[in-house]
């Protein structure tokens, strides 16, 4: 039996296997970047599930209240996505060049274009 | 975009606002929920939102290149340099109980000051960020006509 | 005080020094800024491992919070080492760049490159010194996004596309990492390694931690290039300027390396790894295969550099073999391998550099001849090389006896067998270069080469110099990895 309270590790779970599956299987650039995004957002949600305490309040000192969230999983997860939208726009700054150079952002048609060059260089 | 007088005149109400919303959620921070990178971002969406109704030339006028890569480099050094300050009173590294009389009003500056660092650096690259591919997008138009 | 913060600077001065660049803007004091650092920080390495071996190992609390609710640096026998060679080799490699870097690189983006490489080496550092496993996830960040910069400022278009799928492939494997950190959070409740050692070791029956050992173990793999996760690879070392594949090729791949000996034996410890999950049985035929299909892969590049990059494949599967054969002398291999293969790869790269400054190419045709009007640049290639196969008197041939002793000490004499195998492969490819560059009548751009600049020539030969000298005199490079070896099989940080 699957426990109501712990459904948030299932959406974990789909979020994670959806972009990991995302960016196998897509050719466009693009859209591998918004499946890692979502890959990379499910692991935000584990983290802040984990840091959630039945029955807490936000982590702040007040009176009459004696148990608060983790709020380390947080502080944690705030760095992670920090890193997560740094990379993020690295990568779409490399699409943007990489349509600049080659003219697509299809990973097929890239291929075929270094395919081109490479046998060019042969000759 | 300049013509669409309902966005900018709403635009105008809001980004004061959002500007001392940042400036509150920065210096509000070792008080309660905020910090340097929610208050940079906050901070940075006001530039967008003016870039986004009167143009990205206009939002670069007011905050040149220059001076955003100068707040780039120069809050990572504030962060970086507290640590150094902190160090050479004797305290190991990004100890900020030196910096004041007291211990704990040390670790107020100290955080405080760190927070300021982050809060530059990340409005800086944020605003950067939104400046740069706009202006690529900007230029392949310019191009196609 | 200096002293007692040697272990935060170690980080902090490259990592603030490249901020400095940005600000400063100007490429010649950008230069002197990353020249200045990087030999700052091969000296504090020198004095760190100098302290540990004098000592024992050093803990340093950032900022006064003590372990384990602070983060800590802690250096021990096993990262002192790996922080030398990473310093060693960054201090050699900035020397080195700045004719290769003026040649490669547009002006109004070198300040960047300068910048970008020492946010690289502080990541570097970072990942190993620190010893908090969250930490570990920020800086792997910081140097793999530094990385994607600089193999992105490549001349070839091919360095775009290489730099996004070493972007993808580094995220999903630091992602992956950050999952395995998250799972092990949760049932230990703690993010210090040493405390992690501690509790793992009481819940090691636990799924939740068995998954937390597969997630990290396949993000580390992929961070490492280890076989069958290295397509990333070969395009981010051939198409990076010649310093960034100088510098990744030494550095990058032995820091995941080593995180993968520090997850493994020091957060899980020996007996779980090997005994509970088979993590033996499960490298060594992922090794072999590396071993093989790199070199063999390696064998049919055009491109010296891309051959190269797939040499690297196969030599880490060398280190990870010593890993799978989890003794303390397959330790030991896996260990000094890694510092040797800094050295001949560190080497070969930089020799690979001197051509393309002189050629403006680096493929086999263009490289004709080139012996006779390039001598001391393929001297050095000659003398890497010799080291890549594992010709006695040279440092390859060193950990490749190891790996053997190691082999046979467990009876796995095919093992032995295989190394010898795959190292008769390596004999091909090198020779393939060394038989274009002295025994064909010279190309018409390699006729008129002249030898690279003295400030390339040197630092390239400092490398090969170490390629011979760590041959024959092994009490530095093996005692300290048989030091650490031991330290990891007994379970201590």
């Amino acid at each position: 039996m699957i426990e109501p309270g712990l459904y948030n590790y299932w959406i974990v779970v789909f979020l994670m296997m959806a972009g990991l599956y995302v960016v196998v299987a897509r050719g466009n650039l693009i859209k591998k970047l918004v499946g890692l995004n979502v890959f990379q957002a499910s692991v935000f949600l584990l983290y802040i599930t984990m840091g959630k305490v039945e029955g807490g309040t936000a982590p702040i000192l007040a009176e009459g209240v004696t148990v608060y969230s983790n709020p380390l999983p947080h502080v944690l997860i705030l760095t992670a996505i920090v890193v997560g939208v740094a990379t993020t726009a690295l990568g779409l700054a490399l699409v943007v060049r990489i349509q600049e150079a080659y003219g697509s952002i299809e990973e097929d048609e890239l291929e075929e274009k270094d395919e081109r060059d490479e046998r060019k260089l042969r000759s | 975009m300049s013509h669409h007088f309902v966005i900018r005149v709403v635009g105008k109400l809001l980004i004061p606002f959002i500007l001392l919303f940042g400036l509150y959620v920065q210096f509000h921070g070792d008080f309660g929920p905020g910090g340097g990178f929610q208050a940079g971002v906050i901070f940075a969406s006001a530039f967008v939102l003016y870039a986004l109704i009167y143009g990205v030339d206009k939002a670069r006028e007011i905050l040149p290149d220059d001076v955003l890569r100068v707040g780039i480099a120069l809050g990572v050094l504030i962060f970086g340099g507290t640590g150094v300050v902190s160090m050479l009173w004797g305290a190991p590294y990004l100890d900020y109980s030196p910096l004041a009389s007291t211990p704990s009003a040390g670790q107020h500056i100290g955080i405080f000051i760190v927070e300021l660092g982050v809060g530059i650096t990340v409005a800086s690259v944020m605003v950067t960020l939104f400046n740069l591919f706009a202006r690529r997008g900007g230029d392949d138009e310019l191009d196609a006509e | 005080m200096i002293t007692s913060n040697l272990p935060a600077l170690q980080v902090v001065v490259p990592l603030l020094a490249g901020p400095l660049c940005v600000l400063l803007r100007r490429e010649d004091v950008s230069y002197a800024i990353a020249l200045l650092a990087s030999w700052a920080s091969f000296a504090m390495s020198i004095l760190l491992l100098m302290a540990v071996l004098e000592n024992g190992p050093i803990s340093f609390a950032f900022g006064g919070w003590e372990p384990p609710w602070g983060i800590e640096y802690r250096i021990d026998s096993v990262n002192a080492y790996v922080l030398l060679i990473v310093a060693a080799i960054g201090a050699i490699v900035i020397t080195y760049a700045r004719p290769s870097v003026a040649y490669e690189i547009e002006p109004q983006r070198r300040y960047l490159f300068y910048t970008a490489y020492l946010l690289c080496l502080a990541g570097l550092l970072g990942v190993t010194i620190t010893g908090d496993a969250f930490n570990v996830f920020v800086f792997l960040e910081i140097s793999s996004l530094s990385s994607y910069v600089l193999i992105s400022l490549g001349r070839d278009r091919q360095a775009l596309t290489a730099a996004y799928r070493y972007l993808i492939f580094g995220t999903i494997g630091a992602t992956f990492y950050l999952i395995g950190v998250g799972l092990l959070y949760q049932t230990t409740g703690t993010l210090n390694m040493a405390d992690l050692a501690e509790r793992v070791s009481t819940v090691t029956d636990s799924r939740t931690v068995r998954v937390a050992f597969a997630f990290m173990a396949v993000g580390l793999a992929m961070k490492a290039a280890l076989f069958p996760l290295h397509i990333w690879l070969p395009n981010a070392y051939a198409y990076a300027p010649s310093v960034v594949s100088v510098f990744l090729a030494a550095t990058a791949t032995k820091v995941s390396v080593y995180l993968l000996l520090r997850v493994y034996f020091t957060i899980f410890g020996t007996p779980f790894a090997i005994q509970t999950m088979g993590l033996g049985d499960a490298l060594m035929p992922l090794a072999i295969l590396a071993m093989f299909v790199g070199s063999a892969v390696a064998i049919f590049q055009p491109d010296i550099k891309r051959m190269l990059a797939y040499s690297s494949v196969a030599q880490i599967g060398y280190m990870v073999l010593g890993i799978g054969i989890a003794t303390t002398v397959g330790l030991t291999a896996g260990i000094l391998h890694l510092f040797n293969h800094a050295l001949m790869k560190g080497a070969l790269f930089m020799a690979m550099g001197c051509v393309f400054y002189r050629l403006g190419s680096v493929r086999l045709e263009a490289m004709h001849g080139i012996g006779k009007t390039m001598p001391w640049t393929m001297g050095a290639f000659v003398v890497g090389g010799l080291s890549l196969i594992g010709v006695p008197a040279t440092a390859g041939f060193v950990s490749k006896w190891y790996l053997i002793l190691a082999a046979f000490e467990r009876d796995w004499w095919w093992a032995a067998v295989l190394v010898l195998l795959s190292s008769l492969l390596a004999i091909i490819y090198v020779w393939r270069v060394i038989e274009v560059a002295y025994f064909r009548p010279p190309s018409d751009s390699a006729a008129t080469a002249a030898e690279a600049p003295s400030v390339m020539v040197v630092p390239m030969w400092v490398l090969a110099g170490a390629n011979v000298y760590f041959g024959l005199d092994t009490r530095v490079s093996v005692g300290v990895a048989q030091q650490a070896a031991k330290s990891l099989m007994d379970g201590g940080v």
